[in-house]
């Protein structure tokens, strides 16, 4: 069992959780951004078999969108923030 | 088949004064209380208890215990009848009913033994080279035969009558076994203060202790053992569950069983259950299993691993031989044959090693043991029961041993498959030859016999150091140390078995594959030595019993044809045994397999006649009885209502989402395609939001309640969807906006008033409250309370008529909805369902979802284009200038007008001008039907390429399924009312 | 460079050896490297070996080396759930998929090796009308391409299928299905094997236990392969790992629209024949067979996150074990005896990529989603022909590794863009 712990709420199985993808891939601007900047964003990816950045909603709990970097090798958690966090500190 | 009884008349782990009635097919037979259905046909003298998977020879039971291969029985009645089960497994009880499998007509008198004759050419690999001919599809025809002579017990024919259970569990430290060094484990962790679970997969506690004499002296360790674990408060012990599955996270899956496999029905026991527990920290005491040794027919019944003959000797009181021969090339086949000989049998031993310590000889030679070294054992002599051992000496004679028991104690293989499963490949360790666990992470332990170590003092003290590093790993460190003296600390050694390949017959590695030295040979010569390639190519290791006895054998024999040392390791996949369907479905069967969720209004639907369809989980109102007996009566009855009074139907599975906020206006805007930051309080609009990539995620409509307070729909089927592509975007793109997302799905209850006389019957349910044209115009909206409920009202519609949207709080959904029914009465007003909400909207050419909303289609295709804003930048705005999502080639929205009076449109034909060739993918093709009430006739929606461009054009809807092709006219999807004279009415 | 025909396998060569005891020839040679090859194949799954095998049979180009990091047909050809069929509405799809089982027909005689395909039929279920409404669509656009279809209804469903559900019981009622009779199942270690044979037996080196640990390029072209066992020349490079995809192309400087994901395989105890056809659930993603053997194949939705850990999570297990009484409650006692995990490369619109890539002399196999093993002959054919032609066959050209900057996807379920709910 994947367990994610929530910044929120503590350690919680993966089945609560809403998977959001690829989360190293930068949105262009809204109303920005070429179309060739909006295909690789939604198209293309990294897929490392490694460490991965990726996006988790704790759809089951407090509905936080999180920001977790999990090794896909292993599913070992290495970090978990909220993504609104990471987005303010920018 | 010998018929003399075999159960002692004392000794063993069973009470004899309980007697047992079972039977095997058909046949009374008795055990007693405590007695495996395996060790009671043993006791009863029946040794013959299967046939084998391919040859279909004669089998007896190899093992006691989870290894077993041989022994597969179908046990229970009618429904309960359950296939393949080994009978070391099954738990005797009062009225068991047995039978043995894979023989026809009997495993007795077994026609398909021909099976074994044909050998020579049904070796490994067979069927890739024959069965070819003599046509391209031959194939088909041969199937058919093996097919049927292939499985092994029939499955069951009905719903399965029994319940099962699933359930999470949490431990500091989980300890999987209870033999020596499991329950020294958990003794060790829980007197550190950890919250300790000790499973075992057998009905008692103590492992290999329990192949020992209760009589002798390490039963009292074994019972204070217990008992000191009994009164640790933090520690479970649980029997009869067996751990069948490591996962992320130290997740184990554990199954347990009720007593004797029959649950108690009328109390609800479930007959088995699945708990997932989380542990901070496991030992895996799994123990190890003895292997067998690969000599010619190896597999008669009486040959028998040594531990198992221990075992029904000590456990079960039965003796199987008189004569016995133990074949060994280990230190635990002399005590077993020591143990054998002190229990009354006259024993030979011969051990393949040429010398052995001067203790092992001075044992045998106290219990009376025949001793010969440097001997093999190259045949067993006998069919249906073994009569005779052959071995050659140390000088390479060839002797011949009567027997009624032969013995195999090939070495231990510590059982690692746990430890394994998360993907930690065991180690080969050459001096006890046998795979060990690999590195473990943090959290994990071996202890015993599954680390291998067999000693009993050498288990004991790793199992206590095991448990105490899984306390302190989770924090409880510190305890006490025990102190367990007297243990024996029997050193254990081996020399890997040496495998001639036989002369005669055929000496099994996988004994249910019938993986014999001869299939690995095959699998050598063509190369497929690889272990994963021998394996599948042979089948070696696949059957039932998952390779517990042949794994390493089948790799060892390999290696020595590959010139090699032994070694190697194989991947080993869970489940541990065999894990039933049912419980892992536990009790989400039938009507539970997935959650309905029911509108805030369903018990009223109910109550009122209405027969409900699935919507995706939704239940929802189809028809009501009141409008006809058929879906196909009934929604034409409820489209007139529609069309000429008025109806309410309930729309509460619409998601529902309130936000709240400064910025809602310019986050609408971003979201959706069209303008929302212009919309004026009390004011709605129709809104489409795109996904990144332009296709539509979702259509609905959203309300300006207040400044900064919106109400926004979305479809039923994007409800989860749409809220959490909001709050991403809230919670990472724009983490600026001043935006609040709630959703309030089930906080109301929806409802649709519609028909020409809808605003009567609100004037009528809503007295006093302004409803007129004035104060509520077409897409306008209103909140009002009234009679102390809060009532959101919205102008808006989906059939085209004259419509209201009322929400109430669920909790008061149904009195509301009540209300209006009553009020309206004079009116005529009635409920309709799905199927008229559905067949109204494609009259007025509105899409949905899954027929046209199906995630492929963009808003072009829809013919939504020019709700676009050019004004301001939008999801999915730039990816839809692609150039194939522009093509003219794409489809886009059509309606259809059927033209052959006595034929129909149907849903899912495919579409094609006239003089096209009807073949291949056609213009487009229909994704709605329903008969118009309004117009008498069939129409329909379509996506068609090139669209309206081709309005008025004659086409053919092309359904093949049926043989049927129908003349359609291309029209304007709206059907009626093009003008919106009816809306704004 | 032909072996003598003695080698060929016939039940007469069978009887010749089971009475001569005379041993079998090395199913393929284990080739070892050489300087360099006019095609290197890197993936010695199905679908390299029956690329290396079109080369050599369909070209001509016998001077072919397939790398295979592990042992032949370690990856997803030996993990899958075995199912062939070609019932498929979106443009391009349709026809491929019906070249691929027509070649399936054919292909134990091609190789002189007993794939056992076996055409038991497939049913896919509806459970409304709606849903049947879209299997319709389905079924007549197979139909209007010269494929077989059949709708059925209920009635007709439970004459077929009796075993399954049709009780008040059932969460979602059986309403009708799509039957395909052409459609059934291949013994899928089979494939990998016999094409590895026949493809030797043409001269193709299969080097096992060769990982490619990077791409040589001269030039912005790419001349060969740097592997653990030295490196290799190339005239024209194909990258076909499935599971691996994004891994190798990084190798040489790729990114693909790509993600890796766990799906779980199952199988049960073996059983006396009760399932005759393959049959596919429509209220969840769930399919479920028979083998000759007697287990029960199936498999489900994959775990929905990416990852390369081949090993399943067990919730998805439970979530599968429920569809599977759901469907046909007499299973319920039945038994797992095993799950597994492949690593599948799922794509934005759950279709592949086949053909040449923006770097000069490399060539791209991948993506398949759930659809390689059914695909392993149209695409060894299709791909093969590329790399002789070094252009794309016709009837892979709608798999172009760009079709996303046109606009031009191939959604054939209508899931959206998102790989993981592909």
């Amino acid at each position: 069992m994947l367990i994610i712990p929530c910044p929120d709420c503590g350690a919680r199985d993966y089945t609560e959780f809403r998977y959001g993808g690829d989360a190293n891939r930068s949105r262009p601007a809204h109303g920005g951004g070429s179309r060739e900047d909006w295909h690789d964003h939604v198209f293309v990816f990294d897929n490392p078999k490694g460490p991965h950045r990726e996006y988790w909603q704790h759809v089951l709990g407090c509905r936080e969108w999180l920001l977790v970097e999990r090794d896909t090798a292993s599913n070992t958690v290495i970090a978990v923030h909220r993504a609104r966090d990471r987005e303010m500190a920018r | 088949m010998s018929r003399r009884p075999h159960r002692a008349p004392a000794g063993g782990r069973i009470d004899r004064s309980r007697i047992v009635t079972f039977t095997l097919e058909g046949r009374p037979l008795a055990g007693v209380a405590g007695d495996t259905l395996a060790s009671a046909l043993l006791a009863n003298g029946i040794s013959l208890v299967g046939r084998s998977f391919k040859y279909h020879r004669p089998r007896g039971f190899l093992g006691a215990g989870v290894e077993e291969p041989n022994g597969l029985f179908t046990v229970g009645r009618g429904a309960r009848a359950t296939p393949n089960l080994p009978g070391t497994l099954v738990e005797l009880h009062e009225g068991l009913a047995a039978s043995r499998q894979n023989g026809t007509p009997s495993v007795g008198f077994d026609l398909m033994a021909v099976n074994d004759l044909l050998s020579p050419l049904l070796g490994a690999g067979f069927y890739y080279k024959t069965f070819m001919g003599p046509l391209r599809g031959s194939w088909m025809f041969y199937e058919r035969f093996i097919r049927r002579a292939a499985g092994l017990g029939v499955a069951p024919s009905g719903p399965d009558p029994d319940r099962y259970e699933t359930r999470h569990a949490f431990a500091d430290v989980l300890v999987v076994g209870a033999g020596p060094a499991g329950l020294a484990a958990a003794r060790a962790a829980g007197e550190a203060g950890a919250r300790v679970v000790l499973v075992e997969q057998d009905t008692l506690a103590g492992g290999g202790l329990l192949a020992l004499s209760p009589e002798q002296p390490l039963e009292r360790w074994r019972e204070d053992a217990l008992r000191a674990l009994a009164d640790l408060p933090e520690v479970q012990v649980l029997t009869r569950t067996t751990a069948l599955g490591l996962y992320d996270g130290n997740t184990v899956a554990l199954l347990g069983r009720s007593a004797h496999g029959e649950p108690d029905a009328a109390h609800g026991e479930a007959r088995e259950w699945i708990t997932t527990l989380r542990a901070r920290a496991i030992v895996f005491a799994t123990g190890a299993i003895e292997r067998p040794l690969v000599f010619a027919d190896n597999d008669r019944p009486g040959v028998m691993l040594a531990s198992a003959a221990q075992a029904y000797r000590n456990r079960w009181a039965v003796s199987l031989g008189e004569r016995v021969v133990l074949g060994t090339n280990n230190d635990s086949g002399w005590m077993t044959a020591a143990e054998l000989a002190r229990g009354g049998a006259e024993l030979t031993l011969i051990e393949q090693r040429a010398a052995v310590t001067p203790a092992l000889r001075a044992m045998a030679e106290e219990a009376g043991v025949r001793v010969h070294t440097g001997g093999l054992i190259t045949r067993a002599i006998g069919s249906r029961a073994v009569r005779a051992a052959q071995f050659s000496t140390g000088s390479g004679r060839d002797v011949t041993l009567p027997c009624d028991l032969l013995c195999m104690s090939g070495g231990w293989s510590c059982s690692v498959h746990l430890g394994s499963h998360t993907g930690i490949k065991p180690v080969y360790r050459a001096d006890i030859d046998s795979m060990v666990p690999g590195s473990l992470p943090e959290g994990q332990f071996a202890a015993g016999a599954a680390n291998g170590t067999f000693s009993l003092a050498g288990a004991v003290r790793e199992g206590v150091a095991a448990g105490q590093a899984a306390a302190r790993h989770t924090g409880f460190g510190g305890a006490r140390v025990q102190a367990d003296a007297e243990l024996p600390d029997t050193p254990y050694t081996v020399q890997p078995a040496v495998l001639p390949p036989p002369r005669r017959g055929k000496a099994f590695a996988d004994f249910q594959s019938d993986v014999s030295t001869h299939d690995v040979q095959i699998a050598h010569e063509e190369g497929f030595v690889a272990v994963e390639h021998l394996k599948r190519y042979t089948a070696l290791g696949m059957a039932t019993d998952q390779g517990k006895t042949s794994n390493l054998n089948g790799m060892a024999l390999m290696a020595a044809m590959r010139g090699q040392s032994p070694g190697g390791t194989t991947t080993f996949r869970p489940p541990w045994v065999p894990m039933s369907i049912g419980a892992l479905a536990g009790r989400s069967t039938g009507q539970h397999f997935r959650p309905a969720r029911r509108s805030p209004l369903h018990d009223w639907h109910v109550a009122n006649g209405a027969v409900f369809t699935e919507a995706g989980p939704w239940l929802r109102p189809w028809y009501y009885r009141w409008a006809g007996d058929s879906p196909e009566s009934a929604y034409l009855a409820e489209m007139h209502l529609v069309r000429e009074t008025v109806g309410i139907s309930d729309i509460s599975s619409l998601g529902k989402i309130e936000l709240h906020g400064p910025d809602v206006g310019e986050f609408l805007d971003r979201v959706y395609v069209n303008v929302f930051s212009s919309l004026a309080v009390g004011k709605a609009r129709y809104g489409v939001m795109l996904n990144d990539d332009a296709t539509v995620l979702d259509d609905g409509t959203c309300a300006r309640l207040a400044d900064t307070r919106w109400f926004l729909t979305t479809t039923t089927a994007q409800a989860g969807e749409v809220m959490s592509h909001l709050e991403f975007l809230l919670q990472t793109a724009w983490t600026d906006l001043r935006v609040q997302a709630v959703s309030v799905t089930d906080q109301y209850a929806g409802m649709s008033v519609a028909g020409p006389h809808s605003r009567k019957a609100l004037e009528l349910a809503l007295p006093g409250h302004d409803v007129s044209d004035a104060a509520l115009p077409h897409m306008g909206c209103l909140e009002i309370t009234h009679e102390g409920v809060a009532l959101k009202v919205l102008r808006l519609s989906f059939s085209g008529e004259l419509a209201f949207e009322v929400y109430a709080p669920a909790d008061r959904g149904i009195a509301v909805w009540e209300h209006i029914l009553r009020a309206a009465a004079p009116l005529g007003i009635r409920p309709y369902g799905l199927e008229a909400l559905a067949s109204l909207r494609i009259e007025k050419g509105h899409v949905a979802g899954s027929m046209e909303l199906d995630h492929r289609n963009t808003l072009d295709d829809l013919g939504l284009g020019r709700m676009a804003s050019t004004r301001k930048a939008f999801i999915g705005q730039e990816l839809r200038q692609r150039p194939g999502l522009q093509a003219p080639q794409r489809w886009s929205l059509v309606g259809l007008e059927c033209l052959d009076p006595d034929k129909t449109l149907r849903g899912g034909a495919i579409l094609f001008a006239a003089g096209d060739e009807i073949a291949g993918h056609g213009r487009g093709h229909i994704t709605s039907v329903t008969w118009s009430v309004v117009l008498g006739k069939t129409i329909a929606l379509g996506l068609y390429r090139g669209g309206l461009a081709h309005a008025g054009e004659e086409i053919i809807c092309a359904y093949p399924l049926k043989g049927e092709q129908v003349r359609a006219r291309i029209v304007s999807p709206v059907f009626i009312d093009p003008e919106g004279e009816r809306l704004h009415a | 460079m032909l072996r003598p025909m003695s080698d060929s396998y016939s039940a007469l060569a069978l009887a010749r050896h089971a009475i001569t005891r005379s041993p079998w020839p090395a199913a393929w040679r284990k080739a070892e490297p050489r300087k360099g090859y006019d095609v290197v194949i890197v993936g010695g799954g199905g679908h390299g070996l029956a690329t290396a095998y079109y080369l050599a049979a369909n070209h001509g180009i016998r001077n072919v080396a397939v790398l295979e990091r592990g042992y032949v047909g370690s990856g997803n050809v030996g993990r899958n759930t075995t199912l062939v069929r070609s019932n498929y509405q979106t443009d391009g799809n349709t026809q491929f998929f019906e070249f691929s089982l027509k070649l399936w027909e054919g292909l134990s005689h091609a190789l002189n090796y007993n794939v056992m395909l076996s055409q038991r039929g497939q049913v896919v279920l509806a459970h409304g009308p709606g849903q049947l409404d879209s299997l319709a669509r389905k079924g007549n656009t197979m139909l209007l391409n010269g494929i077989e279809a059949e709708l059925l209804d209920r009635a007709q469903l439970m004459r077929l299928l009796p075993y399954l559900d049709y009780s008040p019981r059932a969460r979602f009622p059986l309403y009708g299905g799509l039957l395909q009779r052409r459609a059934g199942t291949v013994r899928h270690d089979a494939v990998a094997w016999g094409y590895a044979r026949a493809a030797d037996r043409l001269g193709v080196d299969i080097i096992e236990n060769c990982d490619v640990t990077g791409f040589v390029t001269e030039g912005g072209r790419v001349t060969g392969v740097r592997t653990s066992r030295g490196e290799i020349s190339a005239g024209r490079t194909a990258i076909s790992v499935a599971g691996h995809s994004s891994e190798v192309a990084r190798l040489a400087g790729l990114r693909l629209p790509v993600e890796s994901h766990l799906l779980q395989a199952f199988v049960t105890e073996p059983v006396k024949p009760l399932v005759d056809h393959v049959i596919s659930f429509g209220a969840e993603l769930f399919y479920i067979s028979q083998s000759d053997r007697g287990g029960l194949v199936f498999g489900g939705h994959i775990d929905g996150f990416n990852s390369y850990t081949q090993r399943g999570q067990f919730p998805k297990v439970q979530t599968v074990a429920e569809c599977a009484v759901a469907l046909m409650p007499a299973i319920s006692r039945l038994r797992i005896l095993r799950h597994w995990g492949g690593i599948q490369d799922m794509t934005p619109d759950g279709s592949p990529f086949i053909g040449r890539t923006p770097v000069d002399n490399l060539y791209l196999n991948a993506g398949w989603c759930y659809q390689g093993f059914k695909a392993t002959p149209a695409t060894g054919w299709c791909f093969a022909h590329t790399l002789a032609q070094g252009e794309e066959h016709p009837l892979i050209r709608c798999f172009s590794l760009d079709r996303f900057h046109h606009g031009d996807g191939l959604d054939e379920y209508g899931l959206g863009n998102w790989t993981w709910k592909q």
